[in-house]
């Protein structure tokens, strides 16, 4: 069994907005669902799957209601930022199992204009609560031991974001547009040592949304034709403390799964999309991979090395979480959204790869210093 | 110097209610699996490893080093340092280094266990031995 060439990607749409303060965050979703289902060329009646993560307000009840949604497969499974790369994976076994034909996946919130939800606590709670984890200081103990194991140095993870910003530029919109320099990262200011406040992502209001479906109905469309061909999910966590190692992520079981189920090799894929809620999330995850050996990171991504254009593996051409967009604090969406623009030859030509037909989507959800989900998946145009 | 922080109460619970009453005592409990051997922490009534039932508390020494730390700048209530640290007996946990000079610590440091108040039971902490 596998998921291989099952489920296409049909309709995409990221919401323009960065600020929303003037919308809820239910009319957000819907805003998203009617944009990626016009791309797609179908109705919202043809919708018969719904997928949503903790972002949607109330679950996927509440949002089924809402959409006026009549739906014979629902899945909200919820793992953070990379809960709609999850989606897709499970929305191509409903539709290979005939669950389903036409799935809506949606993402949406507002955290620039008010405070999110608190997260449910955990069995945990009682032994961690109290030591403050943030996503800023669960990040920087892993790029801390980086450095300490590797020699990893905080000019190489300054790139990321560089490389970032040269896309950004071309994005109208983008939060932040300007170039940046390695040196206007060092001297941001440090947030949890070591991450710069360049290091870190931004926080949007916003969303983004997809149609996926099945081959005969997506060759029925108009749009070109991107299809899932490999898909793989992992989790992480100290697991009672025994052996803990903060220098990889579960990327190191998710890749391996979905490139395996693809039939390639990281040499094959021409576009990156690659979860960046902090610099050292980049570096740690092109590491899990394949793309390079663990511990090398640093030197993969130093010197453009991830500029369209300019280096061997253009990742993030729309600016990214770093510098474009990070709706709801939940960058998996938009990583999917940019990998079907560039295989559909709509990314902007001054980052569009040329003749892109292989592109991955691979992110984190959680804290990546604590626990965390992964899920990675491949994609081609066909 | 800003008051003292204020820490949230352990809710406790049936499963790890043995740790914060030996906490008050002043003591840190792990949990050791007699099957397969293994400590682990924080404590569960069957062993994350192999799953038996046959877990026992014991008493741990309070020695640690640390494996990696962030100096948080940005707080609302002033900067801390946030870290794993591994036990001598073996496991790794998640916590704060404090009474200390914060910018001085180091990866591989030994620390030790210190208590901090809550309005119930105390919490463990660590700090520079």
């Amino acid at each position: 069994m596998t998921i291989k060439g099952k489920a296409y990607i049909a309709g995409i749409y990221e919401h323009p907005t960065r600020h929303a303060p003037d919308k809820s965050t239910a009319q957000l979703h819907a805003e998203v669902a009617k944009g990626a289902i016009e791309d797609a060329g179908l109705t919202k009646a043809d919708i018969d799957g719904y997928f949503c993560a903790g972002d949607a307000p109330g679950g996927a009840w509440p949002m089924v209601d809402y959409l006026g949604l009549k739906v014979r497969h629902v899945d909200s499974t919820e793992t953070g930022g990379c809960s709609y790369l999850i989606h897709l994976g499970h929305a191509a076994e409903a539709i290979a199992a005939g669950k389903c034909s036409i799935a809506l996946v949606t993402l949406a919130g507002k955290p620039r204009t008010g405070v999110m939800p608190p997260r449910a606590a955990g069995a945990e709670a009682d032994f961690e609560a109290a030591y403050g984890a943030t996503t800023h200081n669960a990040y920087g103990m892993c790029a801390m031991r980086h450095m300490h194991d590797y020699g990893t140095t905080s000019e190489q993870l300054a790139w990321i974001k560089v490389a970032a910003s040269h896309h950004a530029q071309y994005n109208p919109h983008a939060m932040l547009k300007e170039v940046v320099t390695v040196e206007d990262v060092l001297n941001s200011p440090m947030i949890s040592d070591p991450l710069h406040r360049m290091d870190c992502c931004v926080v949007t209001d916003g969303g983004g949304a997809m149609i996926v479906t099945t081959p005969e109905i997506a060759k029925s469309l108009k749009k070109p034709l991107v299809r899932l061909i490999g898909h793989g999910e992992a989790m992480k966590g100290p697991r009672g403390g025994k052996d803990l190692d903060l220098t990889y992520s579960a990327g190191v079981w998710s890749g391996p799964r979905a490139f395996e189920e693809a039939g390639i090799t990281p040499k094959d894929i021409k576009y990156a999309s690659i979860y960046d809620s902090f610099t050292i999330t980049v570096l740690m995850q092109l590491e899990d991979l394949g793309f390079c050996k663990k511990g090398e990171g640093g030197k993969f991504v130093a010197d453009g090395n991830l500029i369209s254009g300019v280096g061997k593996l253009p990742f993030n051409t729309d600016g990214g979480g770093l510098c474009s967009n990070h709706p709801v604090n939940r960058g998996g969406m938009t990583k999917i959204l940019e990998a079907v623009r560039q295989l559909r030859g709509e990314a902007h030509p001054k980052v569009q790869v040329p003749n892109c037909d292989l592109a991955i989507a691979h992110g984190t959800g959680g804290l990546l210093g604590v626990r965390h989900a992964a899920s990675t998946c491949i994609l081609e145009r066909v | 110097m800003a008051e003292a922080k204020k820490y949230p109460t352990p809710v406790t619970n049936p499963e790890t209610a043995q740790f914060w009453e030996a906490a008050k005592q002043g003591k840190f409990l792990i949990k050791r699996c007699t099957a397969c051997g293994e400590p682990h922490y924080f404590p569960r009534s069957i062993c994350p490893f192999c799953f038996s039932d046959k877990t026992e508390w014991e008493e741990s020494s309070g020695e640690a080093t640390i494996y990696t730390f962030s100096l948080m700048r940005k707080s609302p209530t002033g900067p801390y340092a946030i870290a794993y640290v591994t036990l001598k007996e073996g496991p790794s946990l998640q916590t704060n280094i404090v009474d200390c000079d914060m910018d001085k610590l180091q990866i591989g440091q030994k620390v030790k266990v210190v208590w901090k108040p809550t309005d119930g039971a105390p919490l463990p902490f660590f700090t520079v031995a």
